[in-house]
């Protein structure tokens, strides 16, 4: 064993003087955590938009939201496995909490908002079990069996009291979403040594670009899907979804530009060192990809009238790259002025696997976590199908 | 006889107000923890146990002895590229630049006057001084504060230790240090710091990094015990302490600071 070998070295280049401590120790996999949770925030806001507020038009896909905020959800604390230097350590959390500290909470938050969604969903799905359960033979009968948990009434009162439940925990939900990613905002919000993520906006900030990346990625996967089987995309739901897109970009493009404008106007000593961060190390990621092509280009095209599914793609994909790239520029940025205030870390995330260390802090484990909620959504589709077309199966 | 009419909204209402009326009185056991009793107790201000650190920046040559001596006490692996104290060095240009550096922590010593690479002649450096760092075991340690698992801890005596066999490693408290006081520990994986030697003070002995100063630099000491040389010094003479600003209330007290240090 290599014992001169320090954790962070392998992707941090120092420059200036930084502190003989510092690396940087939050890496790609604090970019992806909140970007997955806050994909699981939106598409669960996104269905409670049909279940509460009665949007019909977001029919077609509310049921395909809750299920894929469930194969999110599934997979979101997996960065912070892969992070933890002794994940095997991570029930710690739950056995010892420390209630002072922001990621303490995180089991409780996480399995609260977990118990919301799968009770929704075994809800909503309940008559399809019932019915598969008494249709299906082998395996899946076996399976559609277990589901109905023994509860096969699915007489007209038994279903308006599912719907009626289905109800009070999607508006439940809305809080729980709120509470679940303004709290991981709020782990970065409070850590004072950082400049750039010390405001007590951060909650706010990382709550509204959770839920526009959250109907962003409902958009681009609802036609994807319903292009690859052949089904009718319904124009009036992808408008529906542009049109709550839009309010909710709008408002988190404000909260960010403040946040920056803020920072700059009351310039503290940390300022001078951070400009440069913003404005020449991460002007391309920021200025350019976050907010000119991830904010700016996807509102002006949501805009315009007469959306299409086409241009409606397009906002989606572009507003999904531009809140990975918020993600990225937040944890990555902030760490990459130095703590002296006098030197900058660059972080070069490994490409290829070359160790274990580079194949858990690096790309090919990005890749794989990133591509896990598809692979569980395309196995949840066995079980509970989750497109429909408006004329299709019945609805909720 | 009136019939109890005992509705099931009634029940949980009372099951709920059962609980919460439990709640207050089993709460109030708290103040049997003997930890809970010893803070109700008024402690004259002069009589509480606190380790403090001084460090006379006037006096340091930067012969890196201390950091060797840390390295080898607390078995960080020498090579290792982190260290739980180390030695700045600062250099005031006649250009007015002000170069800062710490070559491995300063582990091998400075020998020559090469600020971040700049050979510079006596003419050029306008003022030059080293400063050493460490934990500063603050009074409200912003680790301790963020730690998770509760893995990292202020002992009664003020020193802020780590539990290597509980930390999960996040990093959290790592982040969340204004010093970068903290790292990983290159064979433990966990969240490694200074510990003011403590298996040495708590057995009356000094803290390596204080024994292997050849030029009296570093001293540790109680800091409300009258005859201690840090009572002395914080008592009697300017000092002062990093980033103030942080509210972590460090105890590591410097003589000799200049506005430049970082």
């Amino acid at each position: 064993m290599d014992l001169g070998h320090v954790h962070g070295e392998l992707w941090t280049v120092k420059s200036f003087y930084t502190y003989p401590n510092e690396y940087i120790y939050w890496t790609v996999h604090i970019a992806v955590y909140p970007y997955i949770t806050g994909l699981v925030a939106g598409a669960f806001v996104l269905s409670s938009l049909y279940h509460v507020f009665g949007r019909d038009e977001l029919k077609p896909v509310a049921k395909f939201s809750l299920v894929f905020s469930l194969a999110l959800l599934f997979i979101a604390p997996t960065p912070l496995l892969f992070h933890l230097l002794h994940a095997e350590r991570a029930l710690n959390t739950m056995l010892t909490p420390h209630f002072y500290s922001a990621i303490a909470a995180f089991n409780l938050v996480y399995l609260f908002y977990m118990a919301i969604v799968v009770s929704e969903i075994w809800f909503a799905y309940r008559e399809y079990i019932v019915l598969q359960s008494q249709s299906r033979t082998g395996i899946y009968g076996v399976i559609y069996t277990a589901l109905t948990l023994g509860s096969t009434d699915i007489s007209e009162k038994a279903l308006a009291t599912d719907h009626k439940l289905i109800k009070i925990l999607a508006a439940a939900g809305i809080p729980a979403a709120c509470l679940l990613h303004g709290y991981v905002g709020f782990i970065f919000g409070s850590v004072k040594t950082v400049p750039l993520w010390k405001t007590p906006l951060m909650p706010f900030i990382f709550l509204m670009s959770a839920i526009i990346s959250g109907i962003a990625i409902c958009i681009v996967t609802y036609i994807i899907g319903m292009k690859l089987t052949k089904r009718l995309i319904d124009n009036e739901t992808v408008k529906s979804m542009c049109q709550a897109l839009k309010w909710f970009l709008a408002v988190a493009f404000i909260l960010e530009a403040m946040d920056i404008v803020f920072h700059a106007y009351v310039a503290e000593e940390s300022w001078d060192i951070l400009s440069d961060v913003l404005f020449e190390r991460f002007a391309f990621k920021m200025l350019v990809v976050q907010w000119g092509l991830g904010m700016i280009l996807p509102l002006i095209l949501l805009i315009i009238p007469n959306i299409k599914t086409i241009r409606a793609f397009f906002a989606g994909g572009l507003i999904l790259m531009g809140v990975f790239m918020m993600r990225w520029d937040v944890v990555i940025g902030g760490q990459s002025m130095s703590r002296s205030l006098a030197g900058f870390l660059d972080y070069h995330m490994p490409i290829l696997p070359t160790s274990l260390e580079a194949f858990k802090e690096g790309l090919c484990a990005v890749i794989i976590l990133l591509s896990a909620p598809f692979v569980l959504l395309y196995l949840f589709n066995f079980i509970l199908p989750i497109f429909q077309s408006k004329t299709g199966e019945k609805g909720l | 006889m009136k019939q109890m009419n005992l509705t099931r909204r009634k029940l949980l209402k009372m099951g709920m107000l059962s609980v919460c009326g439990t709640m207050i009185p089993l709460s109030a056991l708290e103040i049997f923890k003997p930890e809970a009793l010893a803070t109700t107790l008024d402690h004259p201000y002069s009589q509480k146990k606190r380790w403090a650190f001084v460090v006379d920046t006037t006096k340091c040559v930067g012969c890196g002895m201390c950091v060797k001596a840390c390295k080898l006490e607390n078995e960080i692996p020498f090579d290792a590229e982190v260290t739980r104290t180390w030695i700045e060095r600062y250099v005031l240009t006649n250009k007015g630049d002000v170069l800062i550096d710490s070559p491995h922590g300063d582990r091998y010593g400075y020998t020559k006057n090469d600020p971040e690479g700049h050979d510079l002649t006596d003419a050029e450096t306008l003022k030059g001084f080293f400063v050493p760092k460490l934990c500063n075991h603050c009074e409200k340690p912003s680790c301790v504060q963020v730690c998770p698992v509760g893995a990292t801890y202020k002992t009664d005596d003020g020193v802020v230790l780590v539990d290597r066999t509980w930390c999960i490693g996040c990093g959290y408290c790592i982040t969340n240090c204004p010093y970068f006081a903290r790292f990983f520990h290159p064979v433990y994986n966990t969240a490694e710091k200074c510990t003011f030697c403590y298996h040495r003070i708590s057995k009356g002995l000094k803290s390596a990094c204080v024994d292997a100063c050849a030029f009296g630099v570093r001293k540790i000491g109680m800091l409300h015990d009258p005859d201690s040389e840090v009572f002395k010094i914080i008592t009697t003479q300017r000092t002062m302490v990093l980033k103030p600003e942080y509210g972590n209330e460090p105890h590591v007290f410097y003589l000799g600071l200049d506005h430049i240090v970082r």
